[in-house]
């Protein structure tokens, strides 16, 4: 079976060690923090200038001066840290955070990434902070369905779209398998519903199987 | 630059903004946003402005206010596209407001640079994608870079949580954002505060920005919005 959100949120979590900092994009890549548990001690950043986020606010938590990247009123831990746009975007190019997670329109097999604009006419683009986490963060996790709406594979020779980043991506969690951007090419970490084959036969692209 | 004033209402501390100057509007949707200054702006009448801010407004509030009065000409912003931003979108669609979209993390880098005297950098964000197309790029280390050019603003208009009379500014949570760099990037800084103190009730260890980038400071009652439908 292929994985649901849920699911998907959770492999995502599994490869996030222990301590790390981690930036969650905005949409399904905020649901991998439901399944980091406290001793993890992992600590969330978000870029409008913070680290040691915590959950989102419900009723008398909710402070209007305090809200994650897509503007959700959220609280803090114990800990935790404020800091200015500048100093946010510094401590991420500067190769300070282990991890991001974000979606994805596109990731090509070389890890180029598609994920701000469709380019489509009257499309208005909006980047916020995808550019400056894909070429920052060391490791770039990827969530994303494997196939669009119509079929068509998001992981692809090529991507089509704008991108984001050159290279920048190495890991794709989708609900179909786990793939890893090595310089040898794909590999196939896991997968939960299709098969190699039938994965070979719906990508356009060269995958390596699992290591043994 | 001399040392701050403290002013009595918003409307006397935006006087300094002029039609066509580039307004730098602090801000992450609604946390930070300096409504009462930007009320203010919108009675002085200033327009043909370039306004440089994360968003380019919320709802019908705020920064979307000044928009929809008509008075920008042009928004600079990293993520103008958002639920509640019809009243840009029903702008830029009908080709009455340009757009300049910068990553993120270069319009940070960009005010910081402004304020801190730097002719440009070699930043390593956008490289081979459409943002960096035209611009010079060098290689270094292996690595490729895009160089980037300071955004100055006229005026900073922007959000802090208390002042004392020096000018000195403490910020409050993820409301500080944009605000710190913001100060240092402009000509003259405008500051709505919660509360004004006197010179030796901040602590000398906490100031978050110096009075030295402060001009002009005003004692208002914080208003708080949600933005609609964020997920």
């Amino acid at each position: 079976m292929p994985l649901d959100r849920d699911q998907l949120a959770a492999r995502v979590a599994q490869d996030i060690a222990p301590g790390s900092f981690v930036n969650l994009g905005i949409g399904q890549p905020t649901k991998v923090a439901d399944h980091l548990p406290a001793e993890l001690g992992v600590v969330l950043h978000t870029e409008n200038g913070m680290l040691g986020m915590g959950p989102a606010a419900t009723g008398d938590e909710v402070d209007p001066d305090l809200t994650n990247a897509g503007k959700v009123p959220v609280t803090e831990m114990p800990g935790a840290a404020y800091f200015h746009h500048a100093d946010s975007f510094a401590m991420m190019r500067g190769g300070h955070l282990d991890v991001c997670v974000m979606g994805a329109f596109q990731v090509s097999a070389g890890g180029d990434l598609a994920n701000w604009d469709t380019g489509a006419p009257g499309s208005i683009p909006a980047v916020g902070g995808a550019m400056d986490l894909a070429i920052g963060a060391k490791q770039v996790y990827v969530m994303m369905t494997l196939f669009a709406r119509d079929g068509s594979p998001k992981l692809v020779p090529a991507c089509t779209y704008p991108l984001t980043g050159v290279g920048c991506v190495s890991r794709v969690y989708t609900d179909q398998a786990v793939f890893e951007i090595t310089p040898d090419g794909v590999r196939v970490l896991e997968s939960f519903d299709l098969s190699l084959d039938d994965l070979r036969t719906r990508l356009d692209i060269p995958l390596l199987p699992a290591p043994s | 630059m001399s040392k701050a004033q403290i002013l009595a209402s918003p409307d006397e501390a935006v006087r300094v903004v002029k039609d066509g100057d580039t307004v730098l509007v602090g801000g992450f949707g609604f946390a930070g946003m300096p409504f009462d200054l930007i009320d203010a702006l919108i009675r002085h009448g200033a327009g043909d402005l370039t306004i440089v801010s994360n968003n380019a407004g919320n709802g019908e509030v705020g920064l979307a206010a000044l928009l929809k009065a008509g008075q920008v000409r042009k928004v600079v912003c990293s993520f103008p596209r958002q639920v509640d931003s019809y009243v840009f979108d029903d702008l830029y669609r009908r080709g009455e407001i340009e757009l300049d979209v910068v990553p993120q993390g270069n319009l940070a880098e960009r005010m910081r640079a402004a304020g801190a005297g730097i002719g440009a950098f070699y930043c390593p964000t956008g490289v081979g994608t459409p943002l960096a197309e035209g611009k010079e790029t060098r290689t270094i280390d292996g690595r490729d870079y895009v160089l980037e050019y300071p955004i100055r603003g006229d005026v900073a208009l922007i959000t802090a949580h208390t002042a004392d009379t020096m000018g000195n500014l403490v910020y409050r949570k993820t409301a500080r954002n944009f605000g710190p760099v913001m100060a240092t990037a402009a000509a003259t800084t405008v500051v709505q505060v919660s509360s004004v103190v006197d010179a030796g009730q901040l602590d000398p260890e906490a100031v978050v920005t110096p009075g030295i980038y402060v001009d002009r400071v005003v004692k208002v009652e914080p208003r708080h919005y949600t933005v609609q439908g964020a997920r």
